[in-house]
């Protein structure tokens, strides 16, 4: 992917540095595409540190609802929890909750196409990033309110409330002219 | 919560005003003062808005610890402590970084050694502490003089290293230091090394900042992992680690981990070139010759170029400035016309030369010297030498090499 982050006002899809609004577009397709479009908060948003958090997780919230008013029979949005980066041992249960240590058990199980990480701490967010580029084939997508992932394979920095809510917006906007993926491959699509 | 950019413009208990960082280091004026390398590191600490100083005296940076002791004595340091042994000194780093300040400690030759262990654990656990290396000897017999073989062992840490030539590099770089080295892409641990005494115990013009502007604080919510905490990694991980546990997911996790540190390494590149204005510093790289160094062997090179040029011999010179991220694309562009590349260094094992020759093509151009060790001193006679003997030039007879 590349090592070049995005300036402020940008993003970057596939290692390649685009105007943010390029990116909402791309991103919000993605999500109409996929089969398992799947919404990964982190604990900086899942628990009401301070006022900013508790918007954005209702943001986010906004985000997932739009999501499954969008999408088409067959597609199912999805909303699983980081709550915290421990190891999880003997087992993850990958039905409720993705871990940074092993997320391509949680994209394995449930099949997910395309994720949006958001409120992970950056490096836990490139961990994560980095084992499912490695062991899935699905789309990631990084909400982040930093300086943005090369190891997705879109990025957003700067994350606030507004983006998110101009992400949803996107979606909306899109409804109905994307063409969701058929099949849905082993281990993501 | 903490935010840098609220504070620009108020002042700290000392009445200092927290600045613009890019504003202080390039566009506040700056006073012409004579001082020494030890003296230089108070200063630039003087307005680093430094949370925890940490050191324990050896040679030959006690001097620079003890002053900002006397910095801490006035008010401008957080706390400040001599620990009981150099490993006991980065494990109370760590600590104070893992809490969320920002730290500064120094150390030098077998002072840096026997803390080794901590400096992989600082990169891995993405602490942004600042470490000045006044390098030294390091081996058996006992040296305290200048050597720079210490840093060879720092390159593979996963630190940001930094190699400063002059005192000036020292007060700029420590402040623009922190600059790089606290960016949530990068926060990663910085060495800034200088060759012991040629630096640290020489005076020199040193153009300061204004003493009553200084760095806004440290943002430790901007941090990519979390503050310190007993539930979560890197903390957990030691206490519930899964480097022990012995299945494929432990292993990928520990890749994973490497990998990213060393993708911070490379995204400080951006910040660094930013922040030093590139990686190196080059002259006359049209030149046959080229000297390629860092430290003082630069400055060393910068003299031997002059003697050259009163005999009609034209030598350009590269200035490496940043070790990790290395400047391997910078260095194969400005040595691409090089027939000769002369490495000088401060070591017995010509570390740098090797980096060198695993970077470029055509790698038989490097000469890998000449080399002093064991607090010898290079003159650049004898730079001149080995310029002039590869040229196939008659050269003078130098004490000591036979010639």
């Amino acid at each position: 992917m590349g090592i070049c982050l995005p300036n402020p006002g940008e993003a970057h899809i596939n290692g390649v540095i685009v105007p943010e609004e390029k990116a909402y577009e791309e991103a919000a397709k993605q999500f109409l595409m996929a089969k398992v479009p799947t919404l990964f908060p982190g604990p900086l948003v899942l628990w009401a540190w301070n006022e900013k958090a508790a918007k954005k997780a209702t943001a986010i919230r906004h985000l997932y609802n739009t999501l499954k008013e969008c999408v088409q029979p067959g597609q199912t949005p999805m909303l699983i929890p980081m709550p915290d980066y421990r190891p999880k041992y003997p087992k993850i249960n990958p039905e409720v909750e993705i871990n940074p240590n092993h997320p391509n058990l949680t994209i394995w199980h449930n099949k997910i196409d395309c994720c949006m990480f958001i409120g992970v701490h950056c490096h836990q967010a490139n961990l994560s990033l980095k084992i499912i580029r490695g062991g899935t084939s699905c789309y990631t997508i990084a909400m982040c309110a930093q300086a943005g992932h090369e190891d997705a394979m879109l990025s957003f920095r700067d994350a606030s409330v507004e983006k998110i809510m101009k992400l949803a917006d996107a979606v909306k906007r899109l409804k109905g002219s994307v063409k969701p993926r058929l099949t849905s491959a082993k281990h993501g699509a | 919560m903490a935010d840098t950019h609220s504070v620009i413009g108020t002042k700290n208990k000392k009445g200092q005003t927290f600045t613009d960082t890019w504003k202080m280091m390039n566009e506040a004026p700056r006073t012409p003062s004579f001082y020494t390398g030890s003296e230089v590191i108070k200063e630039a600490l003087r307005r680093a808005s430094c949370d925890v100083m940490i050191a324990y005296p050896i040679t030959p940076q006690s001097e620079a610890a003890a002053l900002i002791g006397e910095l801490f004595a006035e008010g401008y340091i957080g706390d400040y402590f001599r620990g009981e042994s150099e490993f006991a000194v980065m494990s109370q780093c760590a600590g104070a970084a893992f809490g969320g300040a920002r730290v500064f400690t120094t150390t030098a030759g077998p002072g840096t050694m026997r803390a080794m262990e901590n400096f992989p654990m600082w990169s891995g656990a993405r602490l942004p502490i600042q470490m000045i290396v006044t390098c030294r000897g390091i081996n058996s017999p006992l040296s305290i003089q200048p050597d720079t073989l210490e840093i060879a062992y720092l390159l593979n840490t996963g630190m940001l290293v930094w190699h400063a030539e002059t005192a000036q590099d020292f007060f700029d770089w420590i402040l623009k230091g922190y600059m790089v080295s606290e960016e949530p892409d990068v926060h990663l641990p910085l060495a800034l090394c200088c060759d012991g005494f040629f630096v640290t115990h020489t005076k020199d013009v040193v153009n300061l900042t204004p003493a009553d502007m200084c760095l806004p604080p440290y943002d430790p919510y901007r941090s990519p992992v979390p503050c310190m905490d007993m539930e979560c990694p890197p903390v957990r991980m030691m206490r519930d680690p899964f480097i022990m546990k012995s299945n494929y997911i432990s292993y990928a996790t520990h890749a994973s981990w490497q990998q990213e540190v060393w993708a911070a390494v490379e995204r400080s590149r951006k910040h660094t070139i930013k922040w030093l204005n590139g990686l190196i510093e080059t002259e006359n790289t049209d030149a046959e010759v080229i000297i390629v160094a860092s430290g003082t062997a630069v400055s060393q090179g910068r003299e031997a170029i002059r003697l050259l040029e009163d005999e009609g011999i034209r030598c350009g010179l590269v200035k490496i400035k940043v070790l990790r991220p290395w400047p391997g694309e910078e260095i194969r562009e400005a040595t691409k016309n090089a027939k000769h590349i002369i490495v000088p260094e401060f070591n017995v094992t010509g570390w740098l030369a090797k980096e060198i020759k695993a970077t470029i093509p055509n790698s038989e151009r490097v000469n890998a010297g000449p080399r002093v060790c064991g607090g010898m001193t290079m003159p650049p006679e004898i730079i001149v030498s080995e310029i002039k003997t590869l040229l196939g030039m008659r050269t003078m007879s130098l004490a000591g090499r036979g010639s």
